[in-house]
């Protein structure tokens, strides 16, 4: 499989070196401020990547996952604020909430196509932000939602309270989570996923379980989402209902079609747009959002496919991390 | 029972309201196979058009063509405008993308959304608008006990009007033949010398006009409209289209007037709060046991 090249890749992989460098000295150098927004951008690509294992690998049209974020940040936020559980060890725990959320849900819908599956999909994130707002058991705090929730802390002095360490923290979970997701891809869930994306009754006629199938993606996407609706809350010390609307799940569908479907590169690069557009055009204040839906369609005209489409066989990043793998050995 | 009876009605208003949008939904979608984001926010436009040609022409109106003229006027106004604006969005943000496949449709949809809704905005301004009162009707009847407005009643008929106009189009007429026939099956039909661009353009107009007079039934309704309500109303109306069917006309009107009744019999019995819940709880319980829609037809699976 891996064949010795340099030239290309040796470029290629220099770049990645170079990137992963700017990440990390970017915080040292800038205000605050724009560690948030990158923080931000760490929250979006993470968000981006769970939706990408619904809609970029298995195309399974999912205009509701804000809502399985919601049930991740709520669950840390309401068994953190009334019982007192530590962030990091909810982290687990709000991942499996929204994970065992997913499975419930979409079990009986699981067998809906295209389009009426997302519908399906825009009420669940719909019910589950309305009954959110209307406060069931006086948990969820109605419209104001909850406040008060702790900083994430390792014991003792390491604690995980400025804009720095959030954004390390972030950012080393999306770092996790790609290469978690890269092996996915390649193993033989993600070659099964990516045969029912493009023929589901040739995948099923070959012996893959279409539809076990495409609740594990279900559930993996809603997991991740969860961990990032972790982070969230902590980070914003309070969540209510308004941020996670059918419009967060609408811009998180245009992160992973932005970006190029399946392709991890392409991701991070629609987490980017959808975050850090909005902040670099602050100046055109109210113009702003318009300029932003011209540059969307603008974007669907000239790269129907993405900005960074995956390559059939794999993206590039693949190759050079098996690569740099070998090197290390 | 009056309340039933109450709720029924404000339902039925409601629901035709949803179904017109619908029509709009279903129609684009059953011919380009496009879920049309940018349709709430024509419906919106519309209003707030419709909104100004009111407050602009309201000494006009009063002394030349009376409350209900004015109405109607509004309505024809916004409805032309909006056929036009529908036509350039199709032209600018949709046609360059067909060849590209159906989810970048989807984006630019949402793009065009964005554009529409932030345009709305720079012109309107991010505040409610308040349709003028002395402008709308405000006349109660009480038939047998019941409490209805004369404005329910126009709005009522009008839209049943208007459903009809659009059966008869799509059903009756050459026009509507050829859409039939393009929803179909887009590529015999352009065999057979149906012209899609022309089919494209017939249904960018007529969805965004039906949508607009819709926005001043529903500004002149509830009195004050946002610049964000495209959203709410697209939904809804999206939910319907879905729920009768997708692509099935009559299923979008029927689709719309079942969603509005629900709806305020769910505010009226179980909770106001969680009449939305109600609505979209039955939707996901009809799609578990109906994939395709209360009058979809069952489509075999392509191999």
């Amino acid at each position: 499989m891996e064949r010795e090249k340099t030239g290309f890749f040796g470029s290629q992989q220099s770049l990645l070196f170079a990137i992963v460098g700017i990440f990390i000295i970017y915080p040292f150098f800038v205000s605050n401020y724009y560690i948030d927004v990158a923080f931000f951008f760490g929250i979006y690509a993470l968000l981006g990547l769970s939706l990408n294992i619904v809609l970029g690998e298995v195309g399974l049209f999912d205009l509701g996952h804000a809502g399985f974020y919601a049930i991740g940040a709520y669950t840390t936020a309401i068994l953190n604020t009334k019982l007192g559980i530590p962030i990091l060890v909810l982290l687990p725990v709000s991942a499996i909430a929204a994970g065992i959320f997913a499975y419930i849900v979409c079990s009986p819908i699981i067998h809906l196509r295209g389009d009426y599956l997302c519908i399906v999909t825009i009420g669940m994130g719909e019910i589950v932000r309305l009954a959110l707002i209307n406060n069931p058991f006086d948990l969820t705090g109605g419209p104001n939602g909850v406040y008060g929730i702790d900083f994430p802390s390792f014991g003792g002095p390491f604690v995980i309270d400025s804009s720095i360490e959030y954004y390390f923290l972030i950012w080393i979970i999306v770092v996790l989570s790609i290469i978690g997701l890269i092996r996915l891809q390649n193993s033989r869930i993600g070659r099964a996923w990516n045969c029912i994306r493009e023929d589901e009754v040739a995948a099923g006629s070959s012996g893959i379980d279409v539809k076990s199938y495409k609740l594990l993606a279900f559930v993996i996407g809603a997991a991740l989402a969860g961990v990032a609706g972790n982070i969230y809350a902590s980070k914003l010390m309070a969540v209510s209902p308004e941020s996670f609307s059918f419009w967060e799940s609408c811009m998180l569908f245009c992160i992973v079609l932005i970006g190029g479907m399946g392709s991890i590169p392409g991701i991070l690069i629609g987490a980017a747009f959808i975050s850090l557009f909005p902040e670099i055009f602050r100046p055109f204040a109210m113009y702003r959002m318009l300029v932003f839906g011209l540059v969307m369609i603008l974007m669907m005209m000239f790269r129907p496919g993405g900005v960074w489409p995956r390559k059939r066989g794999g993206p590039e990043f693949v190759s050079l991390l098996s690569r740099m793998r070998k090197k290390d050995v | 029972m009056q309340v039933v009876f109450e709720q029924i009605i404000n339902g039925l208003t409601i629901g035709s309201f949803y179904a017109l949008i619908a029509l709009g939904y279903s129609m684009v979608y059953g011919v380009l196979k496009l879920i049309n984001f940018a349709h709430g926010d024509f419906f919106t436009l519309g209003s707030y058009l419709g909104y100004t040609l009111l407050v602009f022409g309201s000494a006009f109106i009063t002394t030349h063509f009376g409350l209900w003229g004015g109405m109607v006027a509004a309505m024809l106004m916004a409805a032309m405008c909006l056929a036009f604006i529908g036509v350039l969005v199709e032209r600018a943000a949709y046609r360059p993308i067909y060849p590209a496949g159906r989810l970048p449709a989807v984006v630019s949809a949402l793009g065009a959304s964005i554009v529409l809704q932030n345009a709305i905005m720079v012109i309107w301004g991010p505040r409610y608008q308040a349709y003028p009162a002395k402008l709308i009707p405000n006349i109660h009847l009480n038939i047998w006990g019941i409490n209805i407005t004369v404005l329910q009643i126009v709005i009522l008929v009008l839209s049943f009007v208007l459903m009809g106009i659009l059966y008869y189009i799509i059903q009756k007429t050459v026009f509507g033949a050829a859409i039939r026939a393009t929803a179909l099956d887009k590529d015999t039909a352009s065999l057979m010398g149906i012209n899609f661009n022309k089919v494209i353009f017939f249904i960018f107009t007529l969805g965004p006009a039906l949508g607009a007079m819709t926005g001043v039934m529903v500004g002149m309704y509830y009195r004050q409209i946002s610049f964000t309500m495209g959203w709410n109303y697209g939904l809804k109306a999206f939910t319907a289209t879905i729920l009768g069917g997708i692509g099935n006309l009559p299923g979008a009107m029927f689709g719309g007037l079942i969603l509005g009744v629900l709806e305020m019999l769910g505010a009226a019995y179980i909770s106001a709060a969680w009449k939305d819940v109600f609505v979209f709880m039955i939707l996901i319980l009809v799609l578990i046991f109906r994939p395709n829609g209360l009058f979809g037809e069952k489509i075999a699976e392509k191999v």
